[in-house]
């Protein structure tokens, strides 16, 4: 096995797509996000539909069985059919049946997921059936003979010359095709005539309502609308996730699907057809005789599609996969993918974010294996969800359930002394970076000698060789005096006993280990406000396991730190926090990991440095004892710290002090604490960080300031220059 | 009324829809106006507004479909905060002749129109257990998908309201 030679092969494919198609995907993905963000701020009804989605998929899911022989009822009561297929061959068998015994020759689909799930198209052509796809980004990815890179805009990977290039040499037309009005016009009317002359029209539903047999279509081009009347017969093809109640709980899914895929407050055309539809039926062979005037009559089959679904529903951790509506926006707001985009950041059929949910739901763990890493749990598509699924959290379990199937490894001695508690087959690369506590203590024990052998050559070209740590990234240099060690030194040891604030700092990896400034700097801060603070034991929040999907060791680490700050709950303290991504445990991922009780009670006493900064100064705080500054700021905030709502308290307090801040507002830094060192991520890392390097291009004369380990660490590779995190601003010895 | 109609139309325009108000009395005459011809329609079920007086054809042939440059329909409801109108499915043929011709034109009378998406509720939950069809329609069908946004692809790519007052 060549670990290293996968890695490459890996980084190798990344790189050629961000070279063929990232330009495309970029534009076009942070269009869409972009445009999420304008109609959300703008809707001020947004969150408490998120929360009326939410529950009405909960429900529906939870009532699932009930809801699919009402639905089939309703289907019969109106004159169609409706069938339930186990998985894609079934449906696949039911449909060219419903082809062959209507003699139907051709066939027009509308944009449908589910479909490209069952590869249905291939079925039908094996059949002798013609399938056309009518929406234009997907005729052309049948034209090109490529498949979607996004759930709602499948082509969004294939630039508007491409698709010129790609026309004129798949059609022989003398029609120039060289703008985007002109390949429009000439897709509607290829496609017209397509549809004019079908048999059966294919849609796919993103809504089924069961009390009535309505399906509901969600376009801008009006494709499903007219292949849905246009031919005698429909089919419709839906996951039976699709299904809600009635009429009454559609709303807030309008209200939210178009602002959530593409920023519009509502798309062209929401289609609720009840089949089979009262429209006339269109005899272009009569062109001269009213319409419905032959003696043809409307059909209608409602395909419904398990396919792995009934037991998603019965897997505590992929369930909520099935609320998912399909907007994209987990991609849209993801950084890695409006880089790489969904032929690498997807699978077999899905792609972003989402997709491991579907890809390990339908077709198996193994089927998300090769773009679940993509997911750095930076958690930006969190808040994107309108129906509020913990998108990271589904990516983290697979990557459990995937860690439990690799293959123990020859060259396990390597992290073997690093790793006691390495979960089962885990992989050497996870279980270094997983582990990151054991090596940091042992970094910091033996430094500067181990900074000096870990910067070595020969020791850089072993890391990346059996380890997969580019040889590109500086490491962590390790302090030899650790946080706790200079707290537990310091004379008097408590000198604000009588305050009326008691803080207990939480001192995180990087701060206790590391970057051992800020860590100072925020005690001292802390202390000049008025507070008294203690330090709590360095046990590591159990993220860098998390992060690389080993559960059980991210569960004891939770649990040790739940013990060790629980005196201080009970003692009434306030837990600060310097590293967002800890505080995101303590406030997201520890409610998976610890008692209901426990996690809640942590999170409603846990607060970020500056957030906690920001609340003693309002809370009349003198504000003297800090720093003035010392010159201008471009502050770049922590994916997670901006995921929680707790960044605007930084450039708050800043601002207060009469610093001149930017900010960046990139989704991302790129790094994403252990992904940016891995040797077959490091490109697309950098790639993520040209972002932030051009939003802060401008700003060579701004002193950097960062929250986040790794956003520093970014930074700091970026531009070659020191990173400081803003409580080393504001502490009252800087500068001093 | 009038502050809503005013809404109506400010939404309308954002949407780039374009509204003719008229009256029962110079219905006939404002069809002739607004549209371009040839024209096809479903044939209106409103008493005293109809289209046998205006150029517009009904009822409505595959030829038609394939050829007018205008489609005429009324609507179930039309809503003022969005601009978007609520086309009921039905055996004259208001899906189809709102969705081939590259204009639609859609007959709006005042009492059909309703503040926000979210009132056609009931409205629609009774339609839908009754068997029915409606789609929600806003400005010109539209597409991202070949390199910028282009109006007008398989659906219209204009649309225009004839709002008739008093009615």
């Amino acid at each position: 096995m060549s670990s290293q030679r996968s890695r490459r092969r890996k980084a190798e494919r990344i790189r050629k797509l961000i070279e063929r198609d990232g330009t495309a995907i970029q534009e076009n993905v942070s269009r869409l996000n972009q445009g999420r963000y304008d109609a959300v701020e703008q809707f001020d009804a947004y969150e408490e539909l998120r929360t009326e989605a939410r529950r009405i998929k909960e429900e529906a899911i939870a009532e699932l069985p009930t809801l699919i022989e009402t639905l089939r009822e309703s289907v019969e009561a109106n004159g169609g059919s409706l069938y339930l297929a186990d998985d894609a061959a079934d449906a696949n068998r039911y449909i060219t049946d419903v082809a062959e015994s209507a003699d139907a020759e051709t066939l027009v689909k509308s944009k449908s997921m589910t479909t490209e799930e069952l590869e249905v198209n291939d079925a039908l052509e094996a059949a002798g059936v013609d399938v056309w796809e009518t929406d234009l980004g997907e005729f052309v990815l049948q034209v090109a003979d490529d498949a979607p890179s996004h759930l709602v805009g499948p082509s969004l990977h294939i630039s508007r010359e491409e698709i010129t290039t790609l026309f004129e040499a798949s059609f022989d037309t003398d029609r120039p095709l060289n703008s985007p009005q002109k390949l429009t016009a000439f897709a509607r009317d290829f496609l017209g005539e397509k549809i004019e002359a079908a048999d059966i029209g294919m849609t796919g539903a993103n809504f089924v309502l069961a009390d009535s047999g309505t399906i509901t279509i969600v376009t801008n081009e009006g494709n499903a609308r007219k292949s849905a009347v246009t031919p005698d017969t429909h089919v419709a093809v839906a996951g039976v996730e699709k299904i809600i109640p009635s009429a009454d709980d559609l709303l807030p899914f309008i209200e939210l699907i178009s602002r959530s895929a593409t920023g519009q407050d509502i798309s062209q055309y929401v289609s609720l057809l009840t089949p089979p539809v009262d429209s006339p039926t269109i005899d272009f062979e009569s062109p001269d005789e009213p319409l419905g005037s032959g003696d043809a009559e409307r059909e209608f089959h409602l395909v419904l599609v398990d396919n792995g679904r009934m037991a998603m529903r019965d897997d505590d951790q992929l369930r909520e996969t099935l609320y998912c509506i399909r907007c994209g926006a987990c991609a849209n707001s993801c950084a890695n993918f409006q880089h790489v985009g969904g032929h690498a950041f997807g699978g077999e059929t899905y792609t972003g974010g989402i997709a491991t949910g579907w890809e390990a739901g339908i077709r198996g763990e193994e089927a998300a294996a090769e773009f679940n890493d993509l997911c750095t749990g930076c958690s930006r598509c969190v808040n994107a969800c309108p129906v509020k699924i913990d998108i990271p959290w589904i990516n983290t379990v697979v990557r459990d359930r995937l860690n439990g199937e690799a293959t123990p490894s020859e060259f396990d001695f390597l992290v073997e002394g690093l790793t006691p508690d390495a979960e089962g087959t885990v992989s050497l690369q996870s279980r270094l970076f997983g582990n990151f506590e054991t090596l940091a203590k042992l970094g910091s024990a033996t430094a500067p000698v181990s900074n000096w052998v870990a910067d070595l050559g020969p020791v850089r070209s072993l890391l990346d060789r059996y380890l997969g740590v580019t040889p590109e990234r500086d490491l962590p240099a390790f302090q030899r005096e650790t946080l706790c060690d200079w707290f537990a030194s310091r004379r008097p040891s408590a000198p604000n006993a009588d305050a009326e604030r008691t803080v207990v700092l939480y001192p995180d990896c990087y701060t206790n280990y590391v970057l051992v400034e800020r860590g100072k700097a925020a005690v001292r801060t802390l202390e000049a406000l008025g507070a008294h603070v203690e330090l709590a034991s360095p046990v590591e929040s159990g993220r860098a396991p998390l992060s690389q999907g080993m559960i059980r060791t991210a569960t004891e680490r939770a649990e040790a730190v739940a013990a060790d700050l629980a005196p201080y709950l009970d003692a009434e303290f306030d837990v600060v926090v310097i590293e967002p991504s800890d505080l995101a445990m303590f406030h997201r991922e520890y409610d998976h990991l610890l008692d209901d009780d426990v996690s809640s009670r942590l999170s409603a006493h846990s607060y970020e440095i500056m957030e906690y900064v920001y609340g003693l100064l309002s809370n009349g705080a003198d504000a003297d004892p800090l720093a003035d500054p010392t010159g201008p700021v471009a502050f770049h905030s922590h994916c997670q710290q901006r995921t929680l709502g707790v960044d605007s308290y930084t450039t708050a307090v800043l601002d207060d002090l009469g610093f001149d801040v930017v900010t960046s507002d990139v989704e991302c830094c790129g790094m994403a604490g252990s992904f940016g060192y891995k040797s077959e991520y490091y490109d697309l890392s950098m790639d993520v960080g040209d972002d932030l390097r051009e939003q802060f291009a401008d700003e060579a004369g701004r002193q950097f300031v960062a929250s986040g380990t790794s956003c520093s660490e970014q930074l700091r590779d970026l531009f070659a220059r020191d990173v400081s995190h803003p409580v080393e601003l504001v502490a009252p010895d800087h500068g001093a | 009324m009038q502050a809503t109609v005013q809404r109506f139309a400010s939404s309308l325009s954002d949407v780039g829809a374009t509204l003719t108000t008229t009256t029962p009395g110079d219905f006939a005459s404002t069809v002739d106006d607004v549209v371009e011809q040839p024209a096809v329609g479903v044939p209106l079920a409103y008493d005293g507004l109809s289209l046998s007086d205006t150029v517009v054809e009904t009822p409505p042939t595959p030829r038609l479909l394939r050829e007018a440059e205008t489609g005429i329909t009324p609507v179930g409801k039309a809503i003022v905060a969005s601009g978007t109108l609520l086309l009921d499915g039905d055996a004259v043929g208001t899906e189809p002749v709102s969705l081939y011709p590259p204009t639609h034109v859609a007959v709006v009378r005042e009492s059909d129109l309703i503040s926000a998406v979210a009132d056609a509720t009931d409205y629609l939950g009774d339609r839908l257990r009754d068997g029915e069809s409606s789609v929600f329609a806003t400005g010109a069908s539209s597409t991202g998908d070949m390199g910028a946004l282009v109006e007008g692809v398989h659906g219209p790519k204009h649309v225009s309201v004839v709002l008739v007052e008093g009615r």
